[in-house]
Order: C-alpha cells, then structure tokens, then sequence
C-alpha cells in the first residue's frame, strides 16, 4: 500500500448515531493531528463509547464520514482499519490462549508479516511490561496484567492512531502512572485517542480535550485552555483563631462562606487573587492560618459550567 | 484466497481443540459410529452364508459400511450445533467481536474463516470414520467407489449443518441458545418431508437428509450436490448479511 499519510490522522465530519429514535452521538467533529494524544471526556452514557466505536469501524455511523490518514474508513475498511489499534471498554481477550499465541494472533489479524511477526510480538510485550507473563494463560492474569494484554494488542502492528477506551479501569496508582507515562511515549509517534471520565487522567497526558455531554460536543481546545476554566474563583482558607467574617474581606474578596468553626470558603472577583493579602493580615494578627489552597473545579462543575453557557 | 481467511481458520480450529468440547463430541461420535461397525460387521458375518447363495450378492461395503455412514449423518447433525454454537455468540458474549471487527477484515473474511475453521475439524471427524471403514481391507476388498460417494456425502452435508449453525449463532449472544436452535432447525429439516404424502411433493427436496441417500447408495448426483451446496452457501449468505446488520443497527 502506498498511501499518502498525511498529517491529519483522524478526521472525522459531522458523524452522528442513532439508535432507534435516541441520538446517542449528534454531529460531532474531530480533528485529530499526527503525534498528538486527544482526550475524550464525558460522563457515563455521553457517547464516548459509541463514538470510539465508530471511529474503528465496529459501528456505522447513521450520518458523517470519517477519514483514517486521507483513507475514507466506510469506502476503503480494511486499508483505514489497517491504521487503528483499539482497546474497547472490555479488553477482547481469549482467555484460553497465553500471552504470546493472543499477540501473535492480534498481529497476524493486523497483516503482521511473518518475518516481523516475532519481533512485533516482543516489542509490544516490552513496552507494556508483559516480559514476564508471555506464557502464562490470559484467564488467570490479574486485571491489571490483562489490561495491559489489551493495550499490546493495540499497538502491536505499529498503528498511526491508538484508541483507548477508558484504558485505566481496574488498573492500581502504580500501574495508572506507567500506562500515562506509555501513552506519553505512543503519543510521540502515533496519535491517541484518550477515552476517560476521569479528569485528571486527560489533564496529565493530553494535548487537546473533548468533552461530550448527551451525545454532543460541548468543548474542544486545548489543554491549557481547559486548566484556566478549571482554576475555580475560590480559596479554602483553614484558620486556627478566625476573626469575624467581616475581617477577612481584603481587596478582592467576594462571598465568605463558613464551612466550619475554623474553616472557610471565600470567592474572590477573577484576576484579583487575594491569597497573599490574606496570608499577610493571618500572620499580622495571628489568626493561626494552617491551610490555604486555590480550589480547582472538578469534572462535574467543568460540565455545569459547560453546559449551563449552551 | 486470502491470507487472514486462514489466519482465522487456524485461530478457530485452535480454540475448538482447546476446549474439553470438541474433544468429548468427538470421543463420542467415534464410540457411537464403532459400535454401530462392529454391529453390522457381526451381522454381515451372520448373514454371509446365506448372502453368496444370492445372485448378485451385496458386498461388505455395502452391508457394514454404507449404514456406518448413514448413521454417521444423524449423528453429525447433532453433533454440528454442539460445535458450531460457540462461533459467533461466544465471541459476542466474551466481547471479544471487537479484536475481529477492528482487525482489517471483511465480514466475508470472518464468517468464512470461522466456517474452514470448523469444516477442518469435521473432516478430522469423518476421516476418522472413514479409516473405520477402511479397515475391512483387513478380511475383503471394499467397493472404493461407494466409500468416496459417501465420504464426499458425508462433508457436503456436514458443511450444510456447518453454516445453518454457525448462521444461528450469529443470532444470539447465547452459545446454549444457539446450539438449541441449530439443532431444532436441522431436526426440523430432516423431519420435515413425514408428513409429504406423494412422493412427488416439494417437501422432500428440503429435507437435508434425503439429499445424502444417494450418496449413501453411492450415486453422485449433480442435482443433490448442487442443493447442499446452495444451501450452504446460503446460510453463509445469511451470516455475513447479519453480522453487517450488527454493524449498522448496533
């Protein structure tokens, strides 16, 4: 095969899903650039799940076109697939086969020429950590090992983009911070597809954002553009001798709220951080001061937010 | 014809092998099949003295192996749905249907890869049975042409229970439920000309079983050929047609 592998790796154009008369997936774009890694973000039930499954070919969408590398993935199926590796919500394991047959397998599937086929089969397992496992039967790893078997079956034939449906589910903090640090890696070289609704995950390693609510789009943009909306307005303040509320409005300080006798939750007028006045007047007149910290928006108030400007 | 058409065969006839299974239908049918040899043996040996007083006496192949394989076709139609059942609804009910749908593969490429898969270890089974009745070239020399017409029966109508399984199984996402309804399916078929009452009637053409009778006499006949190979055809049809049905409904 002697296609062009442009810079775009994925684009997809107004694809939308129906089943029945929900929509689960509404007109959604995606451009997705050589090298980068794009995190998908929503809650349970937005569409992500059905939207990656599009984008692998597994489900057609009901309107749209979707293009793997220029190749039209519902004219030229096999070619685009050739480019995908997938890892679904439930990684597509034949339990009864040890690592080494399940990979060989993955990678024949792929078109993994014979001669490369050892090697493929050897690299996968060193990137994802599996040396050790190759002849243990798959059925009786742990999750976190057949996990791992699922993101080497991804990546085995070397595929210009990766897609990683919720990839960290059942992994422990140790193995969660090795698989960013691998998705780190593949990013360099392949694109990725980070399907998550777990913000921090997409925040350590991604490079653009998506989030989807009820089926559409309701942000897209970069990283950094997300972790300036996340920065919330409000301090927590921890006061050990807190004055009276009255006391603590400094300039810039809008409501103070009380959490409890030494606790208190003060929003403050954007640009105008007020933590340093506060730290000051606390060392001044010994309130005590034991804990002040910006307060970051989680997942749930980035979606309010989102979707209360619709 | 294509490469991962038989990367896939091979995958399946592995997992058949895999699984106590395969193993245990196949164990059985043979038990069954040489019980049912040694039966005819003894009663061909029984009858013999009064066969050769015949004028055209039937022969060994005729008396103890045509009946072994008449048997061996009822008893594969059983035996076909226990195998054929975990084709398609256990890679669904593992979630595994995603490996194949996302690996560069056509619809074609799976169901006729799974199908090979499974012929290979029919044709495993039926040489098996074929050896048995090859040895009587230990006492006589057995009739070589009705032994061909019957083994060449014997794969045709196999590869009709093959792909009417491996189409219900395409169905569910129930492996139990798909080997129920292939069996019930092919029971049907095979019962289905009983209540035709000429001989004439358009019943007996869809009975499975009455195109195999020539074959067990040791007559090749185009049209019984074509039939068992158009029915499986068909239902190869059907398989591809529903999984791509999957992929557009969901």
């Amino acid at each position: 095969m002697t296609q062009q592998i442009s810079a775009t790796t994925v684009f997809a154009q107004q694809i939308s899903r129906w089943f029945g008369a929900r929509g689960a997936v509404l007109e959604i774009n995606l451009e997705l650039k050589k090298g980068e890694v794009l995190g998908f973000l929503g809650p349970n039930g937005a569409g992500k799940t059905t939207t990656m499954r599009m984008l692998t070919g597994n489900l057609a969408p009901s309107a749209g076109s979707i293009s793997i590398c220029g190749i039209d993935l519902l004219d030229q199926p096999k070619a685009a697939k050739q480019l995908i590796g997938y890892l679904p919500e439930n990684p597509p394991l034949y339990r009864e086969l040890n690592v080494d047959e399940y990979l060989a397998l993955a990678a024949r599937l792929h078109r993994v020429a014979k001669s490369a086929l050892k090697k493929a089969v050897e690299q996968a397992k060193q990137r994802c950590g599996l040396n050790e496992v190759g002849k243990q039967l798959i059925g009786s790893l742990s999750r976190g090992y057949q996990q791992r078997v699922g993101i080497a079956q991804a990546i085995i034939h070397n595929p210009e983009v990766v897609i990683l449906d919720e990839p960290t589910v059942g992994l422990d903090p140790i193995q969660i911070r090795e698989l960013r640090t691998l998705i780190r890696e593949l990013g360099g070289a392949h694109s990725v597809i980070l399907c998550t609704h777990i913000l921090p995950e997409v925040e350590s390693v991604c490079d653009r954002v998506v989030i989807m609510h009820h089926g559409k789009s309701v942000y897209s943009g970069s990283n950094e553009a997300l972790r300036e909306m996340r920065e919330g307005h409000s301090l927590q303040l921890g006061l050990r001798n807190p004055p009276p509320p009255a006391q603590l409005q400094v300039a810039g300080v809008g409501a103070v709220e009380k959490v409890t006798d030494t606790l208190f939750n003060i929003q403050f007028t954007p640009g105008a951080d007020p933590s340093e006045a506060l730290v000051k007047a606390a060392a001044a007149q010994g309130w005590g001061l034991y804990q002040i910290n910006r307060q970051r928006a989680s997942l749930e108030d980035v979606f309010v937010q989102l979707t209360q400007h619709e | 014809m294509n490469v991962m058409i038989f990367t896939l065969a091979a995958k399946e006839l592995k997992a058949l092998f895999a699984a106590p299974l395969a193993w245990v239908v196949l164990a059985i049918v043979q038990l069954v099949l040489a019980w049912i040899f040694l039966s005819r043996l003894d009663t061909y040996l029984l009858l013999q003295p009064q066969l050769v007083q015949l004028a055209q006496p039937p022969g060994a192949t005729e008396v103890v192996a045509a009946p072994l394989f008449g048997s061996a076709a009822v008893l594969l139609l059983m035996a076909v749905p226990l195998l054929s059942m975990r084709l398609i609804a256990e890679e669904r009910h593992n979630q595994t249907m995603p490996l194949l749908l996302s690996a560069p593969l056509s619809m074609t490429d799976i169901v006729v890869g799974k199908f090979i898969g499974l012929m290979l270890f029919l044709a495993a089974l039926i040489g098996l049975s074929a050896l048995m009745a090859l040895s009587l070239y230990t006492g006589t020399a057995p009739d070589l042409g009705l032994l061909a017409g019957n083994l060449l029966g014997l794969l045709l109508i196999s590869a009709c229970y093959a792909a009417l399984g491996l189409y219900v199984s395409c169905l569910t996402s129930h492996p139990a439920l798909a080997a129920v309804g292939a069996l019930g399916a092919l029971l049907g078929l095979w019962v289905i000309n009983l209540a035709a009452g000429s001989p004439e009637s358009l019943l007996h053409w869809f009975s499975l079983l009455k195109h195999f009778e020539s074959f067990n006499r040791g007559l090749i006949d185009t049209a019984d050929i074509a039939f068992l190979v158009l029915f499986t055809v068909t239902f190869l049809a059907l398989a591809i047609r529903r999984l791509d049905a999957d992929r557009l409904r969901g």
